[in-house]
């Protein structure tokens, strides 16, 4: 079935790097904070008939969404936040640490919770069928991995620095390297999935993905820091990325009642 | 009610196509097994603003059980076949169709509607969206609901499910004149 979406690839990497930096003006010269991306950024062309065109409705959260799924080590195997041990030989590339935490509005540390992430080979490539970008698929590497946070909401994964990659949005797209990361916090309101990229990629100013966060602050929340701290003697470079949730809605009290 | 937010929370960014192989999981719909006394179906299509299915959307609920009480069960990635951890996972097929096998929510509190709580989640879609499914059985407890009655009379529809043979459908629709109403919360 063809579906409604801008696979065509028309437009020119100019004429999207002109729309970006038009609506970055025209927020510039607004002065009302955002923190999140738009729904409805045209520059990223698939957004064109999937952002609702109605203000999200407010709602006070109630019931079930004061609550988030409770995940334990049973849904977790020992071996699924290590993305380098999960084949017979070793991934090709430059092997990282990514560590940091992840706190709730208040600083709280979100405990106990999952991350989920998934992401391309050092070459680009990811084990999905869909992806057809004409690089190496590197047998010792899935690109899939899920962890707990722990007491102080810590989350640590080694695997590999991804690669940039081609896609369809115009001629002579790439994504900047990145990392997706799932989410889940001590409610429901929390959850949410997002990108993590690494430091100084030259793609930044040219993806519109990334520039849908039109807040230059806001999206730089999104890039990880080298860490040396973080980097293993003779094992892999580190980077470190800490992750705040939207604020809690529970008070004090039922935080307690939920143990 | 909430205190106030000190941190600037993290954007959120677009699931993306490729999540097929990372995020679904063995399972993953099947709140309770499909044969199971009482087992329902929740489904639905997403479509986007030109009325076409959306083949690449994930869909999350996250529900009480059948008596209103809100499980603190982990083992929702490797379910055991018996525990009700209240939270599934969908990506919907080709033709945009997702499908849960679950039970349906009690209510939480006397006179209190049940509903199940929904994320989505898809490619095009840059930021994930919370939903809720009511369920259509008692109009009167549903006319008494805080949400539904802040919800102008036209577009109120959208947040009810309909009932079938299985259970309950409800479609998404990202945008359009059927557009489904969308929840913001305080502090997002
Ligand atoms: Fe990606």
């Amino acid at each position: 079935m063809k579906t409604t979406d801008s696979d065509s690839a028309q437009d020119s990497q100019a004429t999207i790097s002109d729309e970006i930096a038009r609506i970055q003006d025209d927020y510039q010269s607004t002065g009302v904070e955002e923190t999140q991306p738009r729904l409805d950024y045209a520059p990223y062309r698939s957004s064109l008939l999937r952002h609702p065109t109605k203000d999200p409705h407010h709602a006070d959260p109630e019931t079930i969404e004061l609550f988030a799924p409770v995940f334990g080590q049973r849904d977790i195997g020992t071996l699924e936040s290590d993305l380098t041990v999960q084949h017979h030989g070793e991934p090709v590339g430059e092997r990282i640490v990514v560590t940091g935490r992840v706190v709730d509005g208040e600083g709280r540390p979100v405990r106990h919770q999952l991350v989920e992430i998934w992401q391309a080979n050092a070459s680009g490539r990811y084990i999905h069928k869909r992806d057809q970008h004409p690089a190496p698929i590197d047998p010792n590497f899935t690109g899939v991995g899920r962890t707990l946070t722990d007491g102080d909401g810590s989350y640590a994964f080694t695997t590999i620095k991804p690669g940039p990659y081609p896609w369809k949005n115009h001629h002579n797209a790439w994504r900047p390297a990145h990392i997706h990361f799932s989410l889940f916090g001590q409610e429901f309101t929390q959850r949410m999935i997002t990108q993590m990229y690494l430091p100084g990629d030259p793609l930044f100013a040219l993806d519109p993905i990334y520039q849908s966060i039109v807040d230059p602050k806001a999206r730089e929340r999104l890039v990880a820091s080298y860490d040396h701290d973080v980097t293993q003697h003779e094992w892999s470079t580190g980077y470190r990325w800490d992750i705040v949730l939207t604020g809690s809605h529970r008070t004090p009290m039922e935080e307690e009642d939920s143990k | 009610m909430s205190s106030q937010a000190i941190l600037a929370a993290t954007p959120g960014q677009t699931v993306g196509p490729f999540y097929g192989y990372a995020l679904p999981y063995p399972g993953d719909s099947e709140l309770v097994p499909a044969g199971r006394a009482g087992a329902i179906r929740l489904h639905g299509t997403v479509y986007d603003g030109a009325g076409q299915p959306v083949p690449d959307a994930l869909i999350e609920i996250w529900q009480a059980d059948e008596n209103g009480a809100v499980s603190r069960a982990g083992g929702s990635l490797r379910r055991d076949g018996f525990s009700f951890t209240g939270f599934g996972r969908a990506a919907v097929d080709p033709e945009g169709h997702y499908s849960f096998t679950t039970v349906r929510p009690g209510p939480t509190g006397d006179g209190a509607p049940a509903f199940f709580a929904m994320t989505v989640f898809a490619r095009g879609l840059l930021n994930r969206l919370f939903t809720r499914v009511y369920l259509p059985d008692h109009e009167a407890v549903l006319d008494g609901d805080r949400l539904l009655r802040s919800v102008a009379e036209e577009r109120r529809s959208t947040l009810v499910a309909e009932a079938d043979a299985d259970g309950y459908v409800f479609d998404i629709h990202l945008q359009g004149d059927d557009e489904t109403v969308f929840l913001a919360f305080p502090g997002a």
